[in-house]
């Protein structure tokens, strides 16, 4: 009669993160930080984004004593990363008993042509994704949840804004189609039909969406949501940042009241330096993270 | 009987407290039932309301807020002079008395004892069709994510679900009403429309 790992389940625990903030963290002290600001979630990691991109080299999960220490410290959900298409690190963090798998171009991808097929495991995944076409391949594969990829590890929030933008286009201009329109524009976003006539009927992605890649102040968060993001996740714009806890804190309290530039305006003041940040222009294509995934 | 009487008077206005969590899903279920839902942020938006949603999310995280905004000392008033509210998951853990595995402060307006993320983690959320005699014959789709239970109750404090293991997950103590599940992420408007009857009674 109990049934665990449905898609009520999963889906259902990306809604209840819903209008939170989830926080890189790399060390036990810093998920305690975040947990304290009121992250609704932490992701895991050995490296944030900007060292994995200052670093170079081959980035892969993180270490799972990494992961368990963080499991064993906070009481909110833990995520970690995948690399795209590495289905046994999915299996370890499943293993491992993470609330969450992000399947991250952040992390070097191990396969090329595929994604991880996600509807096999228990626990949920979020993915990435630049435009529609690529938010419901992610679902159709499994994903519980979306997210823009933004350009991870940068502190500039251009890319994600270009790529909320991409997704609230692509479901407006299927809201707009007639329905017999719907089969060659499934096919020119390489997506199913039923998605596709889903997002045409309601108006929205079926799983929860949020923004991440490139967030580093509580105006970026609550642009963000302005946008149509349902939360945020920060990578390195908080412990890359002068004043973690206060800049976690603004972050948190600008995702609940981005409606509300007042708010916004205290909350905002007083944060010591944002992380130092990277015009997108300045980094090499074969170095951009973004364009990772298919 | 009841319920045609809620609905042909003023149409009841029901706040979602909408710091963080799934609150546009509980607002559809109220819509769907005639009600009318108010995304509530900020503490003055408690006024004029019939009574209050607290949706499932993360405790700690809802909990921040609520301090940070200067809700909890309004919510207590209300939660103890009658004023509606119905707590779900995170909602439920927030408005008990007691709470093991938790280091944030809760309103502590009902008189149980809740343990947070009992049955584990996410890999151990589940579904189950439950028995809910209140709601009727027919069994109610309870959706359990990383959910609390209630431990212990005073005697003023009705149960109103177990799992079949005997374990206590809804309950209701006069204008209080919570639940371990989510009534939110499912189209069966049960649970919804029992607390508008309870809205009826007190208002």
């Amino acid at each position: 009669m109990e049934r665990t790992g449905t898609w009520k389940v999963k889906s259902g625990l990306a809604q209840m993160l819903k209008g939170g903030v989830i926080m890189d963290v790399v060390t036990p002290e810093q998920a305690r930080i975040a947990e304290d600001a009121g992250a609704c979630a932490v992701m895991a990691l050995e490296r944030v984004p900007a060292d994995i991109r200052a670093d170079g080299g081959v980035a892969r999960m993180a270490d799972p004593t990494v992961i368990s220490a963080m499991m064993e410290t906070v009481s909110i959900p833990v995520m970690a990363k995948c690399r795209i298409g590495h289905f046994v690190e999915a299996q370890v963090l499943q293993a491992l008993g993470v609330d969450f798998i992000d399947e991250s171009e952040v992390l070097t991808p191990a396969d090329e042509s595929h994604h991880v097929w996600k509807h096999d495991f228990k626990v949920p995944f979020v993915c990435g994704c630049r435009d529609l076409g690529e938010a419901l391949r992610r679902i159709s594969e499994g994903a519980a949840m979306i997210r823009t990829k933004g350009e991870a590890g940068t502190g500039n929030i251009v890319e994600a804004v270009r790529h909320m933008r991409t997704v609230q286009d692509g479901i407006r201009r299927l809201q707009s189609l007639q329905k017999e329109e719907l089969a060659a524009e499934a096919k020119m976003l390489g997506a199913s039909l039923e998605l596709v006539t889903g997002v045409h009927n309601t108006g929205k992605l079926p799983v929860v969406n949020f923004a991440a890649g490139g967030v580093a102040t509580p105006a970026d968060a609550a642009l963000m949501m302005q946008l149509g993001a349902e939360g945020v996740f920060v990578g390195s714009g908080i412990f890359k940042s002068s004043d973690p806890p206060a800049r976690a804190k603004a972050i948190v309290q600008a995702v609940t009241h981005y409606q509300d530039p007042a708010v916004l305006a205290q909350v905002s003041r007083a944060l010591g330096e944002a992380m130092p940040g990277i015009d997108i222009k300045a980094i090499p294509p074969e170095e951009l993270l973004a364009t990772r995934g298919w | 009987m009841e319920r045609e009487t809620t609905n042909v008077s003023r149409k009841k206005r029901v706040g979602i407290l909408a710091l963080q969590g799934a609150f546009a899903e509980h607002a559809l279920s109220l819509q769907k039932l005639g009600a009318e839902a108010i995304a509530v942020r900020q503490p003055h938006e408690l006024k004029k309301l019939d009574g209050l949603i607290i949706p499932g999310g993360e405790t700690t995280t809802i909990s921040y807020l609520l301090m940070a905004d200067g809700f909890a000392k309004l919510l207590r008033e209300l939660g103890t002079k009658g004023f509606p509210i119905f707590g779900t998951c995170a909602g439920m853990i927030l408005l008990a008395k007691n709470v093991s595995g938790l280091n944030t402060d809760t309103l502590g307006v009902m008189d149980i004892k809740v343990e947070r993320n009992f049955f584990g983690r996410q890999v151990n959320s589940f579904e189950i069709p439950l028995r809910i005699a209140v709601l009727g014959e027919i069994p109610y789709p309870a959706v359990f994510i990383r959910a609390p239970v209630i431990l212990e109750a005073e005697t003023e404090v009705e149960i109103l679900a177990h799992l079949p293991n005997g374990i206590s997950v809804a309950a209701r103590q006069g204008n209080l009403l919570v639940s371990a599940f989510h009534p939110e992420l499912t189209s069966d408007r049960r649970f919804h429309s029992y607390f508008l009857d309870i809205i009826a009674r007190y208002s």
